[in-house]
């Protein structure tokens, strides 16, 4: 792994490989010739998924060895990888292909390359054009993973635009329910936010001369064409949309609902998190300033979501919507964790995206194993399921525990966290999202109670509990990650810590009333280190 | 004498194997000796240039500078010559429906291409009317060549319309002439630049009335009227020929006009903003009439007005010093860009065409299952019209927004980003019919088939055009630039 190999553009590019293998793969109609027989497996389908489950695995797995061999004592950004990709003389546009990882972006790597195995397993009994189906799964992680690793604003939005296709394609031909009409307003909503990114881009890139993140200071956006907090409205709206915040929201449940259970694990699992990325990487490292005066309002828009979130979270009567609309809550507490500016807050910002995207990640794919085999949603239909599925069943209720955040498991750890570090600058606001903390008990052990518990239903005797192997070992690897990262936090925490703690300082300089010290002390008890 | 004459060769390649082909008919029907024929003069001509090239002739002048050879009217002639092929070679099966007329259409063809590569060459009023009627009078034709009603309709359209356009583009060139006393574009500009403020009012009326004459050409809001009735019923090549080659041509001329003889500060501040509001027009007006279209043609035709509306943000970027070759060299790359998405998005149109006769959206449910490559064609195409990475069209519309960012026209930048949303609604949706959605069971569509050879091989040309200028720009923009300078003093 020595410093000039491209080992970042390996990572990102590897799923996309697999993808045009796939794409590659002949179909049906071709007749093989007696001896490829024997040695190709019989249908495309068969193949299809292989190849994208051995894509997704050794993306995976470099993204566990980037993970280990991280240098957890240095600083800036490890394995880059850069090139001027475009130049053009004289008139300013240069684009460079530049990767790079740092503490913030390397554990959500990790979770892409972690998720996106996930979304391959459990999709291996689908039989509507498979082949298809893996190549978009795995194009959308490329996109991911290029967001979270780009140092390159242009270069950034290009991946942040790619990942619409595939998600387009997913939802819509093997979605369910008002499947176009979702894909198309997922489509638009997000397409919307990243037009004025992409104006901020420019503004932002025309007046500092470049487009990398790692150059752009604050202070050169003074002679922008806009004025600097109208850059960070234009940037925000991308992210808020992504992330989401309300009342930019309505598009997650209808997509999340619709989408197929791989689809949805994505999009809570990765595609969400682009945004709190974004918002550490582009809004706060980049303009401290403005974001450090917009704390309050961002405070108030977590809080409102997280409260607004919960309450429609209550009244759901379809489980898949229920998880989805939760997503909204949970992801307040990532702005609120922004809001708090230090080094605490941020960080549990950060390990709330880690911890949300493999709970509800969880949560959707027992979700999607119920619905295999109930082809019901509905809580109510669900009444005493835990008879004839008890493990299936157990992990819903793994899940939902650790989505209200018991301790001991990951929710916790970074919930807590980020009541620690916006506590201090926003006691209100904070004050009113502990409520969310209520609320989420509220309808986590409501739902379970109507669904799986209570008293036997005939309808469900016929069912089968989890038997396979693909359905196995995603289920393992979520729950013993849940719990060792609720247990055992500082293997992710601490590398958070080293890729925020430059963002809290450059804030830190131009707002000196973060005091933090104490916090963090707090912070480290609370989360059991 | 005769290197001027020189200078002309490849417009008279054009003219004169246009010339033959008319005679020829009368005892040649073979259609591909005529097809050959026809390409081996746009080879010819783009060869012509290319000699000229390589002899030092750029920057020449010929006829009073009534023909000029310099480096942006070189781009037009790559440009359109490479259009033309295309759409020659897209009209193979066009043409077997006018077997008796073989020859007269790719006549017009060539004689229109010689206008159009005139237009983009001349420094001149005279050799900009002359130009531009050339390349009309042939395309009327053309528009009305099927002779069946929708046809004969377009063509008649576009001639009463067109006629119009061409009086108020004279009257505005006599306005002109009448001032400056000089047809010379260079004259103008210096009469302009040391003329006193009390002709505003006439030069800014002629102003008017030659963006009427060119936007009409273009295709711009409120100059549109002809182009979805024209799309819908002229010859499907025609339409693709109209949408890429007369638009580069128009905003080749504009682009000259507007720098050489009207470029006085005096004058762009208001040019500018009127390209601004007519930018801001016709994305809207185009994007959000496409929505509602049903004919996969006529769609295309209000996509190319929003198209347009898109480059005009170039044009009104121009003003400020810094940026003259930023927004100019953005609309060059743009344009080509735009040629090859556009002709592959029309080339799979006429594929479609030729197999099941229909242009709706309707018709292309389940293709995508049908003719897998033909449909992720059309739909990579329609994913670079709307500005989606990694296409020509994505960095098309990034370089000509960050243009209008650096000349403090960030509002437009807004507006064009706000319309790329709108564009995906329309765009996105034969997409949607062709992946998404089960075969509509009215529509036959035979199971296995594919588009003749030329046009199978034009379309892999132009999509691995969208593909290349997406992926490594670097080329085009530099060679987009160059093209420009000659307007930076």
């Amino acid at each position: 792994m020595g410093e000039g190999f491209p080992i970042l553009s390996v990572l990102v590019f590897l799923p996309l490989a697999g993808a045009l293998l796939i794409a590659l793969l002949p179909g049906q109609r071709v007749h093989w010739p007696a001896v490829a027989v024997r040695v190709l497996p019989g249908d495309q389908q068969a193949s299809a998924k292989w190849i994208a489950l051995a894509f997704a695995f050794a993306t995976l797995v470099i993204a566990l060895v980037l993970f280990v061999l991280f240098d957890r004592a240095g600083s800036g950004f490890q394995f880059t990888d850069t090139f001027l990709w475009v130049s053009a003389q004289d008139v300013g546009f240069d684009v460079s292909y530049a990767f790079g990882v740092d503490g913030l972006s390397m554990p959500l790597v990790l979770l892409t390359g972690l998720l996106t195995t996930i979304a391959v397993l459990i999709s291996w009994r689908i039989n509507v054009r498979p082949k298809e189906y893996f190549a978009w799964l795995l194009v959308l992680e490329t996109s991911v993973l290029g967001v979270f690793t780009s140092l390159d604003l242009i270069f950034f939005f290009i991946f942040w635009e790619l990942e619409l296709l595939p998600m387009f394609f997913l939802i819509n031909v093997w979605g369910s329910g008002r499947r176009s009409y979702s894909a198309m307003k997922f489509v638009l909503f997000t397409f919307f936010g990243s037009a004025f990114m992409l104006v901020g881009f420019l503004v932002m890139g025309v007046a500092a001369g470049t487009f990398d993140m790692r150059e752009i200071q604050e202070s050169a956006l003074a002679g922008a064409v806009l004025p600097v907090p109208a850059i960070f409205a234009f940037i925000f709206l991308a992210f808020g949309i992504k992330l989401p915040v309300v009342p930019v929201h309505t598009w997650l449940p209808d997509a999340h609902t619709d989408a197929p259970t791989a689809a949805s694990v994505m999009l809570a699992g990765v595609l969400l998190k682009m945004g709190g990325y974004g918002i550490l990487r582009l809004l706060f490292t980049l303009m401290p300033e403005t974001a450090a005066a917009a704390d309050v309002a961002l405070a108030i828009l977590a809080a409102v979501s997280i409260i607004y979130g919960a309450v429609i979270t209550v009244r759901q009567t379809d489980l898949k919507r229920l998880v989805a609309y939760s997503s909204v809550s949970h992801m307040g507490f990532v702005l609120l964790g922004v809001a708090g500016l230090g080094v605490v807050g941020m960080s549990g910002a950060a390990m709330q995206l880690v911890t949300h995207g493999l709970i509800t990640g969880m949560l959707f794919v027992v979700v999607g194993m119920i619905y295999d085999r109930t082809h019901t949603r509905q809580i109510s239909a669900m009444r005493g399921l835990a008879h004839y599925l008890p493990l299936l069943s157990a992990m819903l209720v793994f899940a939902g525990l650790a989505g209200l955040g018991l301790p001991a498991l990951a929710g916790f750890v970074s919930e807590v966290t980020v009541f620690l570090g916006a506590f201090g600058r926003h006691e209100p606001q904070t004050a009113v999202a502990l409520i969310g903390v209520l609320l989420a008990a509220g309808y986590v052990l409501w739902a379970l109670q109507r669904s799986v518990f209570g008293p036997r239903d005939e309808r469900w005797r016929e069912l089968q509990d989890v038997r396979a192997w693909w359905e196995f070992l995603p289920l393992g690897a979520l729950v013993s990650l849940i719990v060792l990262l609720g247990v055992y936090p500082s293997v992710v925490l601490d590398v958070f810590e080293l890729g925020v703690r430059p963002i809290a300082e450059g804030i830190a300089v131009v707002q000196p009333d973060v005091v933090e010290s104490e916090a963090l002390e707090v912070a480290r008890l609370g989360r059991g280190g | 004498m005769l290197g001027e004459v020189n200078l002309f060769g490849p417009q008279l390649v054009l003219m004169c194997v246009g010339g033959m082909l008319l005679v020829a008919e009368l005892v040649v029907r073979d259609r591909r000796v005529l097809v050959a024929t026809a390409m081996t003069a746009v080879l010819g001509a783009v060869a012509y240039s290319a000699i000229l090239l390589a002899d030092g002739k750029v920057g020449r002048t010929a006829f009073d500078e009534v023909l000029v050879f310099d480096q942006f009217a070189l781009f037009f002639q790559f440009l359109l010559g490479g259009v033309a092929l295309a759409v020659i070679a897209a009209s193979w099966d066009a043409l077997a429906r006018f077997p008796s007329r073989q020859g007269e259409y790719l006549a017009l063809l060539l004689f229109s291409t010689a206008g159009l590569m005139l237009l983009a060459g001349t420094r001149d009023l005279i050799g900009i009317f002359v130009a531009l009627e050339l390349t009309s009078i042939s395309q009327y034709i053309l528009v009305g060549f099927h002779k069946d009603r929708l046809s004969s309709e377009a063509g008649l359209k576009y001639l009463l319309l067109g006629a119009i356009a061409s009086a108020i583009l004279l009257y505005g060139m006599a306005i002109l002439l009448g001032l400056s006393g000089s047809t010379n574009l260079s004259a103008i500009a210096e009469y302009v630049a040391d003329g006193d403020s009390g002709v505003i009012e006439a030069l800014l009326l002629a102003m008017v009335f030659l963006i009427v004459g060119f936007g009409f050409k273009a295709a711009i809001v409120p100059f549109q009227m002809w182009v979805p009735d024209v799309y819908q019923g002229g010859p499907t090549p025609i339409a693709a020929y109209l949408s890429v080659a007369s638009k580069a041509a128009a905003f080749a001329i504009l682009i000259r006009v507007f720098l050489e003889a009207l470029g006085a500060e005096l004058l762009s501040a208001h040019w500018s903003t009127i390209f601004a509001v007519l930018a801001v027009l016709s994305m809207f007006v185009g994007n959000i009439l496409a929505i509602q279209q049903a004919d996969l043609k006529r769609m295309l035709g209000y996509s190319s007005i929003a198209q347009a509306g898109t480059i005009l943000i170039g044009l009104a970027a121009i003003t400020a010093d810094r940026s003259i070759s930023l927004g100019s060299g953005g609309i060059l790359f743009y344009l080509a860009g735009y040629a090859v998405t556009n002709l592959t998005a029309f080339l799979v149109v006429i594929a479609v065409f030729n197999r099941i006769g229909s242009c709706e959206i309707d018709a292309y449910r389940g293709l995508g299952k049908r003719a897998p490559l033909l449909g992720a064609l059309l739909a990579f195409s329609l994913i670079s019209l709307t500005g989606f990475p990694p296409t020509a069209g994505f960095f098309g519309k990034v370089y000509l927004f960050d243009a209008a960012v650096q000349s403090d026209l960030a509002w437009l930048a807004v507006v064009g980003v706000v319309n790329s949303v709108i564009s995906a609604v329309y765009y996105l949706r034969p997409v949607k019919a062709m992946f998404v959605d089960e075969a509509a069971p009215t529509v036959e569509m035979p199971a296995r088939w594919r588009p003749n050879a030329p046009l199978a091989l034009t379309l892999g040309l132009t999509s691995a055009g969208v593909l290349v200028i997406g992926l490594a720009p670097s080329l085009l923009i530099d060679v987009a630039n160059e093209a420009v300078t000659i307007f930076v003093d």
